[in-house]
């Protein structure tokens, strides 16, 4: 088995633990990466102090976009929404433990996209968010 | 057969069949409809040009300017012959494939469409062969119509017939396919046409680098190819256009070289081909492009349509023995050497990663062809396609990749 695809990869990928969507929700995001058809919605409830209390994903697509949305939400659950806002590449590529060529970061950086899109409530989700 | 060629002797003409992947991996193309590798004829001949002959064309007088022009268009001349044009002037170089598409959809289309009428395409286009004509609908008013594919990849010929009834004024297609690997009946298509008083623009990116193409047997108006799809370099291609038409289409890009004089408010075009090819254009790569051009001439293209027949017909037989992969296109007889097909359950994407470890290129997503992804309701595929230097224990590779897929997704 290769980096890319390490067990905890796989694991996240065939058994997800936050995968659902959460009703009613306060945050709500969802995009696409048109190159592959990988879809990601992502659903949160942040309580009072704007501290996220439940994440959830959905979606179809590849492995790494799948994986890396499972151990994203997983990562966020209990921190401020300021400190999500600031989440940066590194942080996915942490999680996921592997380095990705051009091609599939794209994949493994939709779910941050589609989170920083949704906490920022923005209207589009912009490559410029995971830069 | 006693004249077959070798295809061991053909793949150590390609330098880059040597590379290995990773430590005892070696790397197994399965992407030469993305584009082709290079024999070394092509690459000696572009590294010779730039240490010896590098010079600008067309009005230098010196000895490196001539012998630079002298190299550029004997490539156009040798690029004609194999495509049986009536003549080399006929040959206009562009950047690729799209760029020679959408020169036909800026001048001859502009020049002669009026709002309303039909133009032709199929749906099995790839992106270079759908867009400049949603550009021109958008800009001219123009109405575009379709040629179904069936369900085992087929167009249908019949729906063809109905919109020939239309009167339209061009019907635009792809000569094969680069997701389904269809060979469409061209000289049919174009018949067709021609009776309907239409003009005819053929898509060969994917049928001149593997099959034996001839514009005068075909009668076709206009025919767009890449080089690099053909063994050659990238950045250049062929507009093939009538010279009727030629001629009387309005120069494209503005520049040097596509102009006879200009005065401070005023220019008069360049004759054709030279009226097309504004500013400088790829010199040592039509140096490169002709060489390629003599190597697959050498190797015969009869051959080498011959030779991609065998391993895609291998290739489908092998693929379809795999539990869970559907194939999609029609069956060997009609198709070149690509096979796209989607493997239950796995992403195409995660399909390429794991084959990659074996040192398998293949291609995943959808081709630059959308429109026919969503046709057969998938997102992306995952495609396999072959050349002159394919061999069979390459299938063979392939298949026990996939197996390999099964087993870490499974």
């Amino acid at each position: 088995m290769d980096d890319l695809y390490r067990e905890q990869i796989i694991e996240h990928y065939k058994n997800p633990q936050y995968r659902g969507r959460l009703d009613p929700h306060d945050i709500y995001f969802e995009d696409d990466n048109p190159l592959c058809g990988d879809h990601i919605e992502i659903t949160l409830r942040v309580d009072g102090s704007g501290v996220v209390e439940e994440a959830a994903f959905d979606g179809r697509g590849c492995a790494i976009s799948q994986a890396s949305a499972d151990l994203l939400v997983e990562s966020i659950i209990g921190k401020p929404l300021d400190e999500v806002k600031s989440l940066t590449k590194e942080h996915v590529l942490g999680l996921l433990g592997i380095e990705l060529g051009p091609v599939r970061l794209k994949c493994a950086l939709l779910s941050l996209k589609v989170l920083k899109a949704g906490v920022y409530g923005l209207g589009e989700a912009s490559d410029d968010l995971v830069e | 057969m006693i004249d077959r060629f070798d295809v061991q002797e053909v793949r150590r003409d390609f330098p880059v069949l040597d590379r290995e992947i990773r430590p005892g991996v070696p790397l197994v193309y399965l992407d030469s409809t993305a584009t082709s590798q290079k024999p070394q004829a092509v690459l000696a001949a572009m590294d010779a040009f730039y240490r010896e002959n590098n010079a600008n064309i067309h009005r230098g007088v010196h000895t490196l300017a001539e012998e630079a022009t002298a190299m550029y268009e004997s490539a156009r001349e040798k690029v004609a012959k194999f495509i049986n044009a009536p003549a080399a002037r006929q040959v206009v170089f562009t950047r690729n494939t799209s760029e020679a598409i959408n020169l036909v959809a800026y001048t001859w289309a502009r020049a002669n469409l009026k709002p309303g009428d039909l133009v032709i395409l199929t749906e099995m286009e790839h992106h270079s062969n759908l867009v400049p004509w949603h550009m021109l609908a958008a800009e001219r008013g123009v109405d575009l119509d379709f040629i179904p594919v069936t369900e085992d990849g087929l167009l249908d010929l019949d729906v063809y017939r109905q919109l020939l009834t239309r009167d339209p004024k061009l019907v635009s297609f792809t000569h094969m396919s680069n997701v389904l690997g269809t060979i469409t009946p061209a000289a049919e298509i174009i018949r067709l046409a021609h009776e309907a008083g239409a003009v005819t623009l053929l898509d060969g990116a994917q049928s001149v680098p593997h099959l034996p193409v001839d514009v005068q047997a075909l009668d076709v108006d206009f025919l767009a190819f890449s080089a690099h799809k053909m063994l050659g370099p990238t950045g250049i291609g062929v507009l093939y256009g009538k010279a009727a038409l030629l001629d009387a289409m309005p120069p494209f890009l503005g520049g040097g070289d596509m102009i006879k004089t200009v005065h401070l408010r005023s220019f008069l075009p360049n004759t054709v081909p030279h009226k097309f090819e504004a500013g400088t254009p790829a010199i040592a790569e039509a140096v490169g492009f002709g060489a390629a051009v003599d190597y697959l001439s050498s190797l015969g293209m009869d051959k080498v349509a011959a030779h991609e027949h065998e391993i895609i017909a291998y290739a489908l037989e092998r693929l379809e023995e795999v539990p869970g992969l559907q194939l999609f296109g029609p069956s060997a007889e009609h198709k070149g050497g690509v096979a796209s097909f989607v493997f239950d359950g796995v992403h195409p994407h995660d399909v390429a990663q794991i084959l990659d470890r074996d040192g398998i290129a293949v291609r995943a997503g959808h081709h630059c062809a959308q429109p026919l992804h969503e046709k057969f309701g998938i997102p992306a595929t995952t495609r396999a396609s072959f050349y002159v230097y394919s061999t069979k224990p390459e299938v063979d590779k392939l298949i026990e990749g996939l197996y390999e897929v099964k087993k870490i997704f499974g």
